[in-house]
């Protein structure tokens, strides 16, 4: 966090049916519709999180990921980073408070990846959802589904890692966690964090740019990523892969896909980094048991199904 | 009772039911069979493209850059979202599907 960007606070996602979507979203992983706005968004949370909303759906013909925003500690900070992209050469568009609502303004850029990112430093602070500020309990009910904890990452697919890890790292103050090696030294996977977590963010060497992989959320214990599992098959959910482990961040972890295709994660444990902490290398030749550490072999689907 | 219809893939031969109702994907996995390619099977990632030579279908919702409008015409559509009126003649090619061009794709990480 040595530049002043906290953490993931939100991703838009598009979706086929805007409905369809808010019953998975909700009804199975188990996340709190907030508001919805003019133009059709629905604004979701997972319960833990302090602020009104992190999932943003909107109906569109394509599904896949609109942007993913960071929060930064105050406004001086994304006035400084602003600055920061724009001398790197980085082209930022403003977007106005309350074009997502409750939210301050917002300065989008995009990396070479082909992704849209966003900084922002204020959105309305409503509290866990169903605890109390002051002697909470440990867990709120009336969660649906898998009562997923919060959303926690990002993974995106596309080209051009070394000048997105640039911008990342040198600009925004993000730290290499995790990262994949092919036999030239060439990066072809990185981890990147401004926390304690392995991934804040991650991207995956792909020629086509702009790709969405998954949007990934928190679930406390192996026997919770059981139960989401139980779920997905008493739906009839999409499934990709899991329950398993990942080489990579070590977390346990399913796969599945929404009813427009966009791929979901829920994981729990995993490994922590500090800022002194070497990344951590996995060989781009043992890839399958970086992903899958049980199979130790890859599915195709997961490195080439993507919205 | 479901109707119950006759999907046959051309370019592999095989060939399986499908209930009304049900996808052509969704039959063709239950059957064990894998003459098309499984993705997302929610009509986004493209994957299951194939070309539905004869026969009347249904499709739901597709994602766009899969389907454009020129593709719809021709009848390349996602299995996923298939859903069949009367017995069909598929096609899934390797190439046709995408599978081909993705694959090269990420030869960065084989
Ligand atoms: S499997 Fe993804 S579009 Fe059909």
């Amino acid at each position: 966090m040595k530049k002043g960007v906290m953490r993931p606070g939100h991703v838009q996602i598009r979706v086929l049916d805007i409905d369809e979507a808010v019953k998975h979203y909700t009804d199975l992983m188990g996340l709190i519709e907030t508001d919805r706005d003019d133009e059709g968004r629905v604004y979701l949370k997972a319960w833990s999180e302090v602020d009104k909303f992190s999932v943003v759906l909107r109906e569109a013909d394509e599904p896949g990921c609109d942007f993913m925003g960071f929060k930064v500690v105050d406004e001086a900070t994304l006035v400084q980073l602003q600055k920061d992209l724009v001398a790197f050469g980085v082209d930022v568009e403003q977007i106005p408070e309350g074009d997502l609502k409750d939210c301050g303004r917002r300065v989008r850029f995009s990396v070479p990846s082909g992704h849209a990112f966003e900084l922002y430093a204020d959105k309305l602070y409503t509290g866990k959802w169903g605890v109390t500020e002051v002697n909470p309990e440990a867990w709120p009910r009336g969660l649906e589904g898998m009562k997923a904890v919060r959303f926690d990452h990002c993974l995106f697919y596309g080209p051009e890692l070394a000048a997105t890890y640039d911008i990342f790292v040198n600009v925004l103050g993000f730290h290499l966690a995790e990262q994949v090696l092919d036999p030239e030294g060439t990066r072809v996977a990185q981890f990147l964090t401004v926390s304690m977590k392995e991934h804040d963010i991650a991207f995956i060497h792909h020629e086509e740019p702009g790709k969405f992989h998954h949007a990934s959320f928190f679930l406390e214990t192996w026997e919770d990523v059981l139960r989401a599992a139980d779920l997905i098959s008493m739906t009839d959910t999409s499934i990709d892969i899991g329950p398993t482990r990942h080489g990579l961040t070590h977390g346990k972890t399913i796969y599945f896909f929404d009813p427009s295709g966009n791929r979901n994660e829920v994981f729990c444990g995993g490994d922590y980094t500090y800022p002194d902490h070497k990344p951590i290398t996995w060989k781009a030749e043992d890839l399958g048991k970086a992903i899958f550490y049980h199979d130790r072999v890859l599915n195709e689907r997961f490195l080439t199904v993507l919205t | 009772m479901a109707q119950i219809y006759r999907i046959t893939e051309q370019y592999s031969g095989e060939s399986f039911e499908c209930e009304a109702g049900q996808s052509v994907l969704k039959a063709m996995e239950q059957r064990g069979m894998k003459c098309v390619p499984v993705g997302c099977r929610g009509g986004g990632c493209g994957y299951c493209k194939i070309q539905v030579l004869a026969g009347e279908f249904e499709c739901g919702k597709m994602s766009k850059v899969h389907v454009p409008p020129e593709a719809l015409e021709k009848k390349e559509v996602l299995a996923c979202r298939v859903y069949p009126l009367t017995d069909l003649t598929i096609e899934c090619r390797p190439s046709q599907s995408g599978l081909a061009s993705k694959q090269t794709k990420t030869t960065a990480l084989r």
